[in-house]
């Protein structure tokens, strides 16, 4: 079964995986915690009064099709939990979560394993790989689990382990391969089996930051060729905001919030995700469209004015979709304000070194109702 | 002080286990004697085969498979090799080459039975608590009941001789392997067996392919354990008819013949100390966590 790029387009908005009313108790009797649940009691009172953990609690979501959504939090607010109910490796206590529409936490055991064999590939934080088993046979171990013959799973194998760039390496054992290289064997067996989905649960917290960020150009680069739909689990903001089409924030098994990137920094629903922004490098997470947007009405005034020229080609121009840290870079290159263009060359506004230098420093306020952006 | 404070332990509350023990074991072998003969014709049959095997092979391709395997499983080194094996030709010089083989069939169809039997049990343990918390007083009670205790119930169901041997040295060397089976199928990294969960695994195929394999160091220790064991029993065996170096060492014992005795008891070292060397290696070698094979 393969995904059209059409289907798989971002903008398509069809829901991929949606998760609904999802809660996740941990304990002898999880049943009898879910009136405590609805009746609001705190995760630390529960654990006190009954001995419960509470994993989730009623957490609505939808994971489109083709993007990357990426479930961030502290340590405990139940990041694996949720990725882990998504495939059932964790019981889920009350809730639903559909794929393609069809409600997952229905299956029986036999069709729970063709849904896992085929539909969800996933990548662990501590790689998961057999030690004893080369290369080879770990990214061949979902095929050989469906019981595909040696010859397509060499094939296919082969095929990935050269596409993430482990060419030469098919015979050796994981212990022989450094951690960046040991999780390129677990992307290649979590892709090897093409599933639709891939869910990655902090797939690159125990690597060293350069060959994190290394693999997170790499999964960037593949997917923009697989369009695959990614669950992405991390407790780190760079990471969430460079690989996310969307962000969600879980805390103590709440979700609060879910957004884009952007709104993410711009907009934190409350004070956890403030504190988690707090210090983000704003110059390289906002584009030049959003420093549009903190224009004040006098700057907007000037901004009419250059406008004028910009027609004219009389400043310099910066695209939409460059970082605010280089349209900064280009107001002060022409000395003067710069023109957004869109696609088509459309001139979405005229940036101005004040409104950019306040979409860099602002502190962002805690989203009250309807604010601004 | 009440009377009875002062009384012995009341006749009355007698429990006749030993009458009950008695009549059960009398009632087994008349009910069923015909089973425990058929058992003991079986074990008989494939030791007599396996000695026949043994005797059967010169003296030096003995030391020479030997030499191989020492050599196999220490990673391929020379020197544990030639000394391991330059033991058993020390046993040859004693005279007591024949009896050595025969203690190693024994000992071979002890530890065959015990891995048969024992890794199964050991499976279903890991699997289940509740079978755990079943068979766990069992097996310490196997572990610490005086041999002494069932070499005679065992000689009534099989007979004095090389069977009986076997199965009392069952008795007493199976629990390590069993426990360590369990052990070590529990203690497989939850990460890969999640792994293999989420890519829609059998439990077969998670046994096969993921619980065992890695629990294979730990399984192997648990072999070593049990040969160990088993050579411990080789001289009580022989009161129960078994042949073989036991049997030399209780002969040197009647007859006040201390170098007979000190002979066959080194050739027991002997021989534990190659199994050791041996069993130990291939634990270590199978062990995908240690790094350099
Ligand atoms: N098997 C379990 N039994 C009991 N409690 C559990 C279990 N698994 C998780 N929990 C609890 O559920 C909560 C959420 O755990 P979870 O592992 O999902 O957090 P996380 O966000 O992934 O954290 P981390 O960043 O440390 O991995 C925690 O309070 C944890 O203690
Ligand atoms: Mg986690």
């Amino acid at each position: 079964m393969t995904i059209t790029s059409q289907e798989a387009a971002p903008n398509g908005a069809e829901a991929h995986i949606e998760v609904e009313d999802l809660s996740k108790v941990f304990g002898h009797d999880p049943q009898s915690i879910v009136p405590l649940l609805r009746e609001g009691v705190s995760k630390d009172d529960i654990l006190a009064r009954t001995g419960h953990t509470v994993g989730l609690r009623d957490i609505s979501l939808r994971v489109e099709r083709g993007e990357t959504f990426v479930v961030m939090g502290l340590s405990g607010s139940g990041k694996s939990t949720l990725v882990r109910c998504l495939n059932r490796l964790i019981e889920p206590t009350t809730g639903h979560v559909r794929l393609d529409g069809e409600d997952v936490l229905a299956l029986g055991p036999r069709a729970l394993r063709d849904m896992r064999r085929h539909k969800m590939g996933m990548v662990f934080q501590r790689f998961g790989l057999l030690p004893h088993r080369t290369v080879l046979a770990n990214v061949t171990f979902g095929l050989r689990v469906q019981g595909v013959s040696l010859a397509e799973r060499r094939e296919k194998a082969s095929a990935w382990i050269e596409r993430v760039g482990l060419a030469g390496y098919e015979q050796a054992l994981p212990r022989e391969l450094s951690g960046g290289m040991q999780q390129r064997v677990g992307l290649a067996r979590a892709l090897c089996t093409d599933p639709e989905v891939l869910l990655m649960d902090e797939a690159f917290s125990a690597l060293d930051p350069l060959i994190r960020r290394e693999m997170q150009g790499e999964l960037v680069r593949l997917q923009q060729e697989l369009s695959k739909t990614i669950v992405f689990i991390t407790h780190d903001l760079d990471e969430a905001l460079r690989l996310g089409d969307r962000v969600a924030v879980l805390k103590d098994g709440f979700l609060v919030q879910v957004g884009t990137p952007v709104e993410i920094v711009t907009r934190p629903a409350d004070d956890y995700v403030r504190a988690f922004v707090e210090d983000v490098d704003r110059s390289r997470v906002l584009r030049a469209r959003d420093a549009l947007k903190f224009a004040t009405p006098h700057a907007t005034e000037r901004v009419e004015e250059a406008r004028g020229r910009v027609d004219a080609s009389a400043v310099g121009r910066v695209a939409a979709e460059a970082t605010l840290g280089e349209a900064l870079a280009a107001i002060a290159d022409v000395g003067g304000p710069v023109a957004v263009v869109g696609k088509n060359d459309r001139v979405l506004g005229v940036l101005d070194g004040t409104t950019a230098l306040r979409a860099l420093t602002e502190r962002p306020e805690v989203a009250k109702g309807d604010g601004r952006v | 002080m009440p009377p009875f404070l002062t009384q012995p332990f009341p006749e009355a509350w007698r429990i006749p286990l030993r009458g009950w023990t008695n009549d059960g074991v009398s009632w087994l072998v008349a009910t069923y004697g015909d089973v425990f003969r058929g058992i003991t014709d079986t074990v008989l049959l494939l030791l007599v085969r396996v000695e026949r095997g043994l005797a059967a092979l010169p003296w030096w391709l003995v030391v020479l498979l030997v030499a191989a395997l020492v050599w196999h499983a220490s990673g391929r080194r020379i020197w544990p090799a030639v000394s391991l094996s330059g033991l058993l030709v020390l046993v040859g010089t004693f005279g007591l080459w024949s009896e050595m083989m025969t203690t190693l069939a024994i000992m071979l169809i002890a530890t065959l039975f015990t891995i048969i039997i024992g890794i199964p049990i050991g499976i279903a343990m890991a699997r289940s608590d509740r079978l755990k918390t079943l068979l766990r007083p069992l097996l310490d009670g196997m572990q610490t009941m005086p041999s002494f205790v069932y070499l005679v119930p065992v000689v009534m169901f099989f007979g004095l001789g090389n069977v009986a041997a076997i199965i009392a040295t069952f008795v007493y060397a199976v629990p390590p392997i069993i426990r360590l089976t369990d052990l070590g199928l529990r203690l497989v990294d939850a990460e890969v067996l999640e792994a293999a969960q989420a890519f829609g695994a059998s439990e077969r195929q998670t046994l096969t392919w993921v619980r065992l394999p890695l629990a294979l160091p730990t399984i192997m220790a648990g072999v070593n354990q049990t040969i160990m064991m088993a050579l411990a029993m080789v001289v009580l065996a022989s009161m129960i008819g078994a042949r073989g170096l036991g049997q030399e060492v209780l002969r040197g014992l009647q007859r006040g013949n201390v170098g007979l005795g000190l002979e066959a008891g080194l050739a027991i070292v002997f021989v534990a100390i190659v199994m050791d060397r041996i069993t130990a290696g291939y634990s270590r070698r199978w062990d995908p966590t240690v790094k350099g094979r």
